[in-house]
């Protein structure tokens, strides 16, 4: 039905759901979403993979729902990965430019690249992004595209993101196990930022926040290009446990309670105001205060932003976010999370929504889907520069190639 | 069990129309009591509870029950606290209605005994269930009188907490910096039943005297209610025209207050002055201004009354509440070095504690009958002093760790946030 060649699947194996999403790549380079495919997630714990056999499962049934709703076959994905080990920092590459007419060629770009690169990693540390952000000539500040210009000292800004190599091969290797290639892996951060932000939002400098299940990624853009990216081993996970712990639930009922009661902020309203939780028989359990649980919660939601407000403080990067921040992923479903995140980063937030693709569009725009489609978009934006029909906009540069035929 | 009642106090007479009861328990909280009985706290009724015969007679106390049964053969509870709540438990309905009748009730007692730290925490709730509201003020044990009593006088607070409305407790151990090397045994025990007094004291002219800026009863309970807290109390009286600045440096200097570090970490301050018809509002203020300086994170509650008595005299009552008290509790009772080493420590400031254990009438009787029997009560198992918070889900995996906090335990429980 398909040529298969346009097809690109994003794969997400997260915390709480494992969600695969199949675009196909129109004539003009956009992307179509055609279909998606999502499984509950058991075994896996702040977005790592513990249990494989049943993440195995739980993969494989998200991957046959995505094959039967797009009618295709899967053989690829790019797969999303993330964890508290992964950071992510700016490296400088120099390069003196050393032909005679100190004209700056393809191959000098090439060669700063690398050296930027080149980095002292910890041995069992992998990267996963070099992410190019601008170009130095002779100290010229925001070059963009160096060749044809002169010079005699070359200089470039690369972000990386890096990674415990064994924690990323976990996942690799799952997927592998079910007969597909993965084309490249992905931070799930800078995934959901492809799929959230426009081109002038990343101009004008916006922070993408994804709470998942188990993890928060958040990543920075100023100036067009990604300047900051950082990994939260916290998530909606830990406010289902404060919750059990606190209101001494069960998780499973915890669960329940948080997405039918729970709130970022307390509500006036709900002072005093108890919910009853049956067993299966409909008979009363237990009593739950809800202003309990809001608390309990809402403590939680304050503190991710504020780890996250200092983080960036540290790196100074608060006066450059024009454009807001965005929030997705489960997390952003929490009520009033807009109204306890804009004090604390003092900036305007609003819940992300993911513009830039075509296709069940009412279905898939909601915050959990974020990030696979973002998968999907880099695939799309990767596919585009193999075949050489555009320019890559954001210079997203893998270096994962070699990292995947090792494994 | 006998509930003599000698001569019967007259009823309330004081402004207000507050009936207060005073509970001294034990041997310490009766020996208080007697020191208590005098025309300042006239219109109250003081009870004293005691297993002990002998002491219980000597004490000028006019209502006084005695906890008896045939298994302790007159010898009282011979320092074992769980005994003495199986006691007090099998003559609730004598404790609950001796507690009858009375809006507020004042507990006194020394932890760590048999009589203070399990007769207590019953009768606190005993007069919890006739409505009245609950107030304890409780001295700790010196440290030189051993773990044991250590670990029965903090059980018995913990319970103690859980039940009564406020706590006030007072470590014996702090009263070490008012003593010097020649006073006596029988000095330093004065002392510290005198502070503690002194303590009730302020409570109490807090609840009968009119005040011109109130504090309620509801507002004391509020602040020591749920904050899992040890609560610091200090009583100054200065004289003079620089009286308030007398006041305020004598609070600062207070060996209870920990020179005034105590008001830097407390969560909540109530602070009732009193004077005579010549206390000025500026007196007021710069008293009001000094504290607020030294405790710039805490909820302060004031409040001033005026009594015709005290001329020229201006006297401060000032409670404090804060967080993470159990282990500043046991850090007050251990030498500096360790003090510091727990200063730095992170502290989760719960504590799980086991709920009161509820007793048959076999184990009653069987708990009752182990005198003689004392290796066997050595080999109950003791709770282990550390702060153990499940992770729940993440117990296995790797925790979450930032700047040496483990963000895998709740947020409240990490910032202390009570919920009531």
């Amino acid at each position: 039905m398909f040529d298969d060649s346009n097809i690109i699947v994003g794969l997400e194996i997260g915390t709480s759901k494992v969600c695969a999403v199949v675009g196909e790549q129109n004539a003009d380079g956009g992307l179509n979403i055609v279909g998606v495919g999502q499984s509950r997630s058991r075994g896996v714990r702040k977005g790592e993979v513990v249990d494989t056999a049943q993440a195995e499962d739980d993969v494989r049934n998200a991957i046959v729902e995505a094959e039967q709703m797009a009618d295709v076959e899967i053989r690829n994905v790019y797969l999303g990965v993330t964890g508290g080990h992964i950071r992510g920092f700016n490296n400088r590459g120099v390069h003196p430019v050393v032909s005679a007419d100190r004209e700056i060629s393809d191959d000098d770009v090439q060669d700063v690249i690398k050296n930027a690169k080149a980095i002292n990693l910890p041995t069992e540390n992998n990267v996963v992004h070099a992410i190019r952000q601008h170009f130095f000539v002779d100290g010229q500040d925001g070059v963009t595209n160096p060749v044809g210009m002169l010079g005699s000292r070359l200089e470039v800004d690369v972000h990386v993101v890096h990674g415990h190599t064994n924690r990323l091969q976990n996942a690799i290797r799952l997927v592998k196990g079910l007969q597909l290639e993965v084309d490249e892996i992905v931070f799930n951060g800078l995934a959901s930022s492809l799929a959230l932000l426009t081109n002038d939002q990343k101009e004008l400098g916006a922070l993408v926040i994804d709470i998942g299940g188990g993890v928060t990624d958040y990543v920075v853009y100023v100036g067009g290009v990604i300047k900051y990216t950082g990994v939260l081993a916290i998530g909606g996970d830990h406010m289902s446990n404060d919750l059990a712990y606190g209101l001494k639930v069960p998780l499973s009922r915890a669960e329940k309670l948080k997405v039918e009661h729970g709130s970022a902020i307390v509500n006036e309203a709900v002072k005093g105001q108890t919910v009853t939780i049956t067993n299966e028989l409909g008979l009363p359990l237990k009593t739950v205060n809800v202003e309990h649980l809001q608390r309990i919660m809402s403590l939680r939601v304050e503190e991710i932003f504020q780890l996250i407000a200092q983080d960036l403080e540290n790196a100074g990067l608060f006066d450059y976010l024009r454009a807001g921040v965005f929030l997705c992923g489960g997390g952003a479903r929490i009520p009033h999370i807009a109204k306890v995140a804009e004090p604390i980063l003092q900036m305007p937030v609003s819940i992300g929504q993911t513009n830039s693709v075509s296709g069940l569009k009412s279905a898939l725009d909601q915050p959990e889907f974020v990030t696979a489609i973002g998968l999907a978009k880099f695939g799309s934006f990767k596919q585009r520069k193999r075949e050489g029909k555009t320019s890559l906009a954001a210079g997203i540069k893998g270096v994962f190639g070699k990292f995947l035929q090792r494994s | 069990m006998k509930v003599k009642t000698e001569s019967q106090t007259p009823e309330t007479e004081m402004n207000s129309t507050r009936s207060v009861k005073f509970f001294g328990i034990g041997n310490a909280g009766m020996t208080l009591l007697d020191a208590m009985n005098c025309e300042e706290f006239a219109g109250a009724n003081f009870v004293a509870i005691n297993t002990d015969a002998t002491s219980l007679a000597a004490s000028s106390v006019t209502v006084k029950i005695h906890l008896e049964t045939k298994l302790l053969r007159g010898l009282g509870t011979g320092g074992d606290p769980e005994r003495g709540h199986a006691l007090a438990e099998e003559q609730f309905s004598t404790l609950k209605s001796a507690c009858e009748g009375a809006d507020v009730i004042f507990i006194v007692a020394g932890l760590g005994g048999g009589a203070g730290s399990g007769i207590s925490p019953v009768v606190a709730r005993a007069a919890k269930e006739t409505g009245a509201l609950v107030l304890a003020f409780v001295t700790l044990p010196f440290s030189c009188e051993g773990n044991r009593r250590q670990q029965q006088a903090q059980q018995s607070l913990e319970q103690l907490k859980s039940v009564a409305d406020g706590v006030i407790c007072l470590p014996s151990q702090k009263t070490f910096k008012l003593i010097d090397e020649n006073t006596s045994v029988l000095d330093t025990f004065r002392v510290t039943g005198n502070l503690l007094i002194e303590g009730v004291r302020g409570v109490w002219q807090l609840l009968t005297r009119p005040g011109l800026i109130q504090i309620h009863f509801d507002d004391l309970c509020g602040l020591l209610r749920d904050r899992h807290s040890e609560s610091a109390f200090a009583f100054v009286e200065a004289t003079g025209a620089a009286r308030s600045r007398e006041a305020v440096e004598k609070l600062l200097a207070h060996p209870l207050l920990d020179e005034g570090r105590a008001l830097a970490e407390s969560s909540a301050v109530l602070v009732s002055m009193t004077g005579g018809k010549d206390l000025t509002m500026a007196e007021v203020n710069r008293v009001m201004e000094q504290i607020g300086r030294h405790c710039d994170h805490a909820q302060i509650i004031m409040g001033a009354t005026i009594d015709a008595a005290m001329k020229n005299k201006l006297s401060v009552t000032l409670i404090t509440a804060k967080q993470n008290a159990v282990a500043k509790t046991e850090a007050s009772a251990n030498s500096p070095e360790e003090m510091s080493l727990r200063e730095t420590a992170p502290r989760y400031g719960v504590r799980q504690t086991s709920p009161t254990p509820s007793f048959s009438l076999d184990q009653r009787e069987q708990t009752i009958s182990r005198r003689g029997r004392r290796a066997g009560s050595k080999m109950l198992q003791a709770q282990l002093p550390l702060a153990i918070v499940s992770k729940g889900r993440f117990d296995k995996s790797e925790p979450t760790i930032h700047k040496g906090e483990d963000l895998d335990i709740p947020t409240y429980i990490r910032r202390g946030v009570p919920l009531n």
